[in-house]
């Protein structure tokens, strides 16, 4: 578990203009913009592929709507106990 | 579109222990359908700050569930195609007037979230009278008010935010005071007035202040929802294109050049103060005039039975023969008498010897417009207006004209016309003021549209003269009589039949 990186990025490059704000606002510095070019002509965001922490600058930071989805890695999953006899289940 | 979403969901890092903390939000449409073929992205340049304006405004509106109650008003400029983008309610107002438009709006839907999104051209020059009364009285409604010192759409010419100093293509040596004036501050202009309950500055220069940013739009959507007054949010934004800066260099331009000139601050920040409800109380049409109520906002059943289904009527004359009045006082016997009226006057700058006209709609079913062209019944009270007016009158129409006999060269062979000399029957009772009611004597028995009962019902709410009440009571008798006796019984004298 503790080598599963906290976050994770997907850009979807046909949306990214290729303004690069997000490459300058990423905290640890994990995105990059592409050599290649997209089909619009401009280079576009890419995850390098580790380091991401699912901070989410990026996503405020791009003028896009939905170029950018960020992912967190969730939390262990909760334990759920059903009470006897009883129609709902208590959260621990 | 479909497409990318289920790539998305079908990504390894979704299927593994990963949830969507940040996507696209729900409020924004899943295709913009604009008239391009780029759908799936906005119109705005690369690093422009409206788009991260967009987003913050539309997470808000998200988390805070307001998206199925909100009205968003465009304005003109970069922005005007807010409405592809929101799904939301969306109305686009002309240049400048969407505070005035957003006042309307929230008084019609007082449980709407009403938002107005402008520029500082839009909101700071061609809309400043709208803006500062709207935020002096106090409208419930948010307005985001986006500043790049700029006109973008137009192509960067000088705007009233423009920076001394900064360079555009109407201030091609930058802006001097001495020429230009100093940057007009929105935020600092409105927070000297009492009114508004929430204004601040923010600015999309870095990721500290953009989130600062996020949290100004929902405080100030909250401010709404909670129906505490005006809230501003002031949002300092980048214009690379037009700054001709690369979008982190802009983006820099913001903290460097612009916070030091527009500095960021929350200018007004009052907790939720519902005032008093000092309001006068607010009366009905119904109650003022004492009349029965309608009925679930129908049409309660006519007073009396009409034998039209519309009448409308058009009463000409010179200003100061009560052609104005007469309309009124047929417009309220309408309402007393259970039909839906209007009221149109139409006269010169001159208020007495110039010449005066009014539209008068009857109806039994609401009246789409009050602008009458061809009316069913024209008063003429002298021969300027029957001359001017009589072939506008439909056919089968009637004209009743306050003189003795027609012109001899005049003809009007579609209406029916009835000639009564009003003004000489009004002096003789007294007065020649009232030939208007002599006149709506003759009106009210020669078409018998309305009551002579409610016409004086109408007069003694009207005339607080006793002595004048008397005077008003005899002219409509004598208007009445005249038809009655002269004309209908003895004045057939004309070869087509016609009274004169």
């Amino acid at each position: 578990m503790a080598s599963q990186p906290r976050g994770d990025i997907a850009i979807n490059a046909e949306e990214c203009k290729g303004c690069g704000l997000c490459v300058e606002s990423c905290p640890p510095k994990c995105l990059e913009l592409a050599q290649e070019l997209s089909s619009y002509g401009v280079h576009p965001a890419r995850y390098v592929g580790q380091g991401c922490t699912g901070c989410g600058i990026c996503f405020y930071c791009c003028p896009e709507p939905g170029a950018i989805t960020v992912y967190r890695l969730a939390p262990p999953p909760k334990v759920t106990v059903v009470v006897q006899g009883g129609e709902h289940a208590a959260t621990l | 579109m479909e497409e990318k979403r289920a790539a998305v969901l079908d990504d390894p890092a979704s299927s593994s222990g990963y949830e969507i903390v940040h996507s696209k939000s729900k409020v924004f449409y899943p295709e913009f359908e604009r008239k391009t073929d780029l759908k799936h992205q906005t119109h705005y340049c690369p690093g422009c700050g409206h788009g991260v304006a967009h987003k913050l405004i539309a997470e808000a509106l998200e988390d805070l569930e307001l998206q199925n109650d909100t009205i968003l008003v465009s304005p003109v400029g970069c922005s005007v195609f807010a409405y592809y983008y929101f799904d939301v309610g969306n109305v686009q107002v002309a240049h400048g007037r969407a505070p005035a438009a957003a006042t309307g709006l929230k008084r019609a839907c007082p449980d709407k979230i009403v938002i107005a999104y402008q520029g500082d051209g839009d909101l700071a020059a061609i809309g400043t009278a709208e803006i500062i009364h709207a935020a002096n009285r106090g409208e419930k409604i948010t307005i985001f008010f986006v500043n790049n010192t700029i006109y973008g759409m137009t192509g960067g010419q000088m705007a009233p935010t423009t920076l001394v100093g900064q360079k555009s293509t109407t201030s091609p040596w930058g802006r001097r005071p001495v020429n230009e004036g100093f940057p007009l501050h929105m935020s600092e202009l409105l927070s000297s007035l009492e009114a508004p309950v929430y204004i601040e500055r923010v600015a999309l220069s870095d990721n500290k202040n953009i989130m600062k940013a996020r949290r100004a739009v929902r405080k100030a959507l909250e401010k709404q929802r909670d129906g505490a007054g005006f809230s501003f949010v002031e949002i300092l934004s980048p214009c690379p294109t037009i700054w001709g800066k690369d979008p982190m260099e802009a983006r820099r331009w913001v903290a460097e050049t612009m916070i030091p000139n527009f500095p960021l601050n929350v200018f007004r920040d009052r907790k939720v103060e519902i005032p008093v409800n000092n309001a006068p109380p607010q009366k009905t049409i119904a109650e003022l005039i004492g009349i029965e109520k309608k009925v679930d906002g129908k049409t309660s059943e006519p007073a009396r039975n009409h034998r039209f289904h519309d009448l409308t009527i058009k009463i000409a004359g010179f200003g100061g023969q009560g052609v104005l009045l007469l309309g009124q006082l047929l417009a309220e016997m309408g309402m007393r008498e259970g039909l839906e009226v209007s009221w149109l006057p139409s006269y010169g700058p001159e208020m007495r010897s110039g010449s005066a006209h009014c539209h008068i709609c009857l109806s039994k079913e609401r009246i789409g417009s009050p602008l009458i062209s061809q009316p069913s019944v024209l008063i003429a009270m002298n021969e300027l207006s029957l001359r001017k007016f009589a072939s506008q009158v439909a056919p089968g129409g009637v004209i009743i004209y306050g003189r003795t006999a027609l012109p001899v060269d005049f003809s009007c062979p579609q209406a029916q016309i009835v000639c009564i000399p009003a003004s000489e029957l009004a002096d003789k009772l007294g007065s020649a003021k009232v030939a208007n009611v002599v006149m709506m004597g003759a009106l009210l028995e020669e078409t018998e549209c309305l009551s002579p009962a409610t016409a004086m019902q109408v007069l003694e709410a009207k005339v607080k003269n006793p002595a004048l009440l008397e005077l008003d009571r005899k002219a409509l008798d004598a208007g009445r009589l005249y038809i009655d006796d002269t004309v209908a019984v003895g004045a057939v004298t004309q070869a087509d039949g016609f009274a004169q």
